[in-house]
């Protein structure tokens, strides 16, 4: 008994206990999001309850759940029709339902506002008929829905041009106000062909703008006439359906398709419905740019640091309490780096670019606001101990021999600090960068405070001059699961695209750390010392 | 001529003069007198911790490196002071460069490695580095194991092959003299045998020191030895007469195997 202790075998045991109880924890998650996150988009069917009191529900069976007062169980419904019935979702006891049936023709709509209508198509208005190819009633809202949103994506164009003439006016604008800030006279020459230029531009912005009402007035004229389990009628212009389909009588092989296209809108589109709904891609993009950013900060600053902590400074005490506070530094909580950030960057720095290179705006702040620059440097301010620890032991792992056989040489110490040390602590100032990326991937509350915001008018980057625009503020999705899951009015509506959104950003960290961790192993290979 | 010292050194290279070495506040070499014949292989053997490295490091400033060292006393390159804060760091280690105990080739191709010396003074020119690659090789006695792979990295060599590549890299710079620490103590006798062959071969071009442990490896490449102990000097000779006829007791102790 002595030597079973002795060996170490219940050790062994609880070393695997310990690992296996990490792993299941983080299965368990990544389950959990993956089930309920690829799950979504998938078109479930939808039922028509028959109740005992002669009414009847439509609606998708979202979950059942046990009532503990009487017996049995209350199905969750979720009946959309949000401008008819107010809620999105009902709840049913089991015992009042009389039948379940599943009708071939119930057709779901996904629309710009209001979220699902679930009912049956009437009919379609003259004008979306005449566009229409002939064919059975679907067919004819398919075609007559496929020209319209044609017409649509022309009118979007025109939207793209709107914005940036409204962008050129702006800008005219501004350097007016600075002129005259500078002190020119009204009637100074320069300010009165700005004033031209912006006159062309406003009357340009009209006729722009009329035109697309005019287009606008016109398509709504495409209506079609849907029904409601009660047997409403309601007509809606097809402009603001983003898409339909009859879950009930879908083909697997359509169903693919469908959940493709909604993957897709999800990549690319923007959000709508405060959120609940469409795409993500400002999120994405605005995530993506804070990490790069980011990097392109804390990288630089961090190596810089522990080239200088490890291979210049002497060593003594104030390099030990300089090391013990970087250390320290990394478990600071992260909402005191984003008031720091706040104070620091976005009325410190930020003010006082404002005060010295645009005071004409001001009260109006430009970079004395959150936006996407501040929120990466205060991020890059969080990872930067991270970057600093993981050089210096990578410096620091480097066989003396190495450093001397250079030196004796005769190289420089910067010589061999460029030559050889850093292509050989490479790796390990990798592993440094990915664990920032993946800290700042997963950082929100800082950015609450430093220019994150729920809906972006404007991506950081466009077509306008000069094309970044760092003041600006930005999306992101780990601001996005908490906006739409904790501070959404529709909470229930928008727990599916809470889970989608989590699986993107867990998807995204993978993604950006396994690009890191191969070009790692790339630097390692060619790097590191084999055996002796 | 001092008692301990039984070389007459014609054509000094290296002149050490009065040299005492300090780690912080202990001393590590006392008062050590030596001259270095140019041309000719000098062991320097003693015990370990006896002050060997550190007298060879002293020779091309490496302890430059070391918290807390210091150097009293005259060191003299072909008659220049090597010992002041005027001395040329860099220049002083071209001119006398070292091989260590433990082969640290760069993580870099067998041809970047055997370079790096010209690379780091600006060298540029292909011909005169490819010039440089061969000679060097075949001065190390590597040059026909590796010519067909002198792009893959150095990280690839066997334990030998990595410091012959070490020595090749050490004169590809064409140094005066050649510092080696220990250059054998991590290989396998095979291995050693070939060095020794190799340091027999570059002696007609260069002045060669080395720190051994390993008597029989004094004996076999040395023109010269000395051992130390405790940090002096106790004897200097013409390395047959050291081995076989010593003038000292501790000396013969140590050769003798009695300690050390």
């Amino acid at each position: 008994m002595k030597s079973f202790w002795k060996q170490g075998e219940p050790f062994v045991w609880v070393t695997g206990a310990a690992l296996s109880v990490t792993l299941l924890m983080a299965m368990v998650l990544i389950v959990v999001v993956l089930v309920n996150g690829l799950g979504v988009f998938w078109p479930s069917r939808v039922a028509t309850a028959t109740l005992h009191d002669g009414g009847s529900v439509l609606g998708e069976v979202v979950r059942s759940e046990a009532v503990f007062e009487g017996e049995g169980e209350r199905l969750q419904f979720k009946v959309g029709n949000r401008e008819l019935y107010g809620l999105d979702f009902r709840w049913i006891d089991k015992a009042d339902i009389s039948s379940i049936t599943y009708a071939d023709d119930t057709m779901v709509l996904e629309r710009m506002e209001y979220g699902n209508f679930y009912g049956r198509l009437v009919g379609l208005s003259p004008e979306a008929q005449a566009v229409s190819g002939g064919g059975d009633a679907v067919r004819q809202l398919r075609q007559a829905h496929a020209y319209v949103m044609q017409q649509k994506d022309q009118l979007e164009e025109l939207d793209d041009k709107l914005a940036s003439v409204n962008y050129r006016m702006d800008q005219l604008q501004r350097k007016e106000k600075a002129l005259l800030y500078e002190g020119r006279s009204p009637s100074d020459p320069e300010i009165r062909t700005l004033r031209q230029k912006r006159s062309g531009l406003t009357a340009k912005f009209q006729s722009l703008h009329q035109r697309q009402m005019k287009q606008v007035t016109e398509l709504r004229n495409y209506t079609a006439t849907f029904a409601d389990i009660s047997g409403t009628d309601r007509d809606m212009a097809l402009m603001d359906l983003v898409r339909f389909y009859q879950p009930n009588s879908m083909s697997v092989l359509s169903k693919v398709r469908y959940y493709m296209v909604k993957l897709a809108e999800l990549l690319t589109g923007s959000p709508r419905e405060s959120n609940t709904e469409g795409g993500l891609f400002p999120a994405i993009f605005g995530t993506v740019m804070l990490i790069f950013i980011m990097s392109l900060f804390s990288f630089p600053l961090g190596v810089l640091a522990a080239i200088y902590l490890r291979e210049y400074a002497k060593e003594g005490m104030v390099v030990r309490m300089v090391r013990i506070a970087v250390n320290n530094l990394a478990g600071i909580p992260s909402i005191v780096y984003g008031i720091f950030g706040l104070a620091f960057f976005v009325y410190g720095v930020g003010g006082s670019i404002d005060r010295l290179f645009f005071p004409e705006r001001l009260p109006t702040p430009t970079f004395g606001t959150g936006g996407i620059l501040w929120a990466s440097l205060t991020l890059s301010l969080l990872t930067v101990p991270v970057v600093i620890v993981a050089t210096e032991e990578a410096l620091g792992a480097i066989p003396a021999g190495v450093r001397e056989g250079s030196l004796a040489l005769g190289a420089t110490k910067f010589q061999t600090l460029t030559r050889i040390l850093l292509p050989m602590a490479s790796p390990g100032i990798m592993t440094g960068l990915i664990l920032a990326m993946a800290r700042a991937a997963g950082e929100v509350a800082p950015l609450m405070i430093t220019g994150v915001v729920k809906i972006a008018p404007a991506l950081p980057v466009d077509g306008n001059f000069p094309f970044l625009h760092l003041d600006r503020k930005f999306m992101h999705l780990g601001f996005h699961i908490y906006d739409i899951g904790f501070q959404s009015p529709n909470v229930e509506a928008a727990k599916p695209m809470v889970f989608v959104t989590t699986l993107l950003l867990v998807l995204i960290v993978l993604i950006m750390s396994s690009v890191a961790i191969h070009l790692r192993n790339k630097m390692k290979k060619r790097y590191t010392y084999g055996t002796f | 001529m001092r008692d301990n010292n039984s070389v007459t050194v014609t054509d000094p290279i290296v002149q050490v003069k009065n040299l005492d070495f300090y780690y912080g506040t202990s001393k590590a070499l006392h008062d050590i007198n030596l001259d270095f014949q140019r041309n000719k292989v000098t062991a320097l053997i003693g015990p370990s911790g006896c002050g060997k490295s550190t007298l060879l490091r002293c020779l091309n400033r490496m302890n430059d490196l070391v918290d807390g060292a210091r150097v009293d006393g005259s060191i003299r390159l072909d008659g220049t002071e090597v010992n002041t804060a005027s001395m040329d760091v860099i220049e002083l280690r071209r001119r006398v460069g070292m091989v260590f105990q433990k082969s640290n080739p760069f993580p870099k191709t067998i041809y970047e490695n055997v370079i790096y010396g010209l690379r780091i003074a600006g060298v540029r020119n292909k011909a005169v580095l490819d010039e440089t690659v061969e000679r060097s090789l075949r001065n190390a006695a590597l040059w026909e194991e590796v010519k067909d792979r002198l792009h893959e990295s150095a990280l690839g060599l066997s334990g030998g092959q990595m410091q012959r590549l070490c020595i090749a890299r050490a004169i590809a710079v064409n140094p005066e003299v050649v510092l080696m620490d220990e250059p054998c103590s991590a290989l396998d006798p095979k291995s050693t045998a070939r060095v020794e062959e190799l340091i027999s071969e570059l002696r007609e071009k260069y002045t060669i020191i080395i720190v051994t442990h390993n008597m029989q490896q004094a004996a076999r490449v040395s023109d010269c030895t000395a051992f130390l102990f405790e940090g002096v000097l106790v004897e200097y000779g013409i390395t047959e007469n050291l081995f076989v006829k010593p003038r000292n007791k501790q000396t013969e102790d140590y050769i003798t195997g009695r300690f050390g």
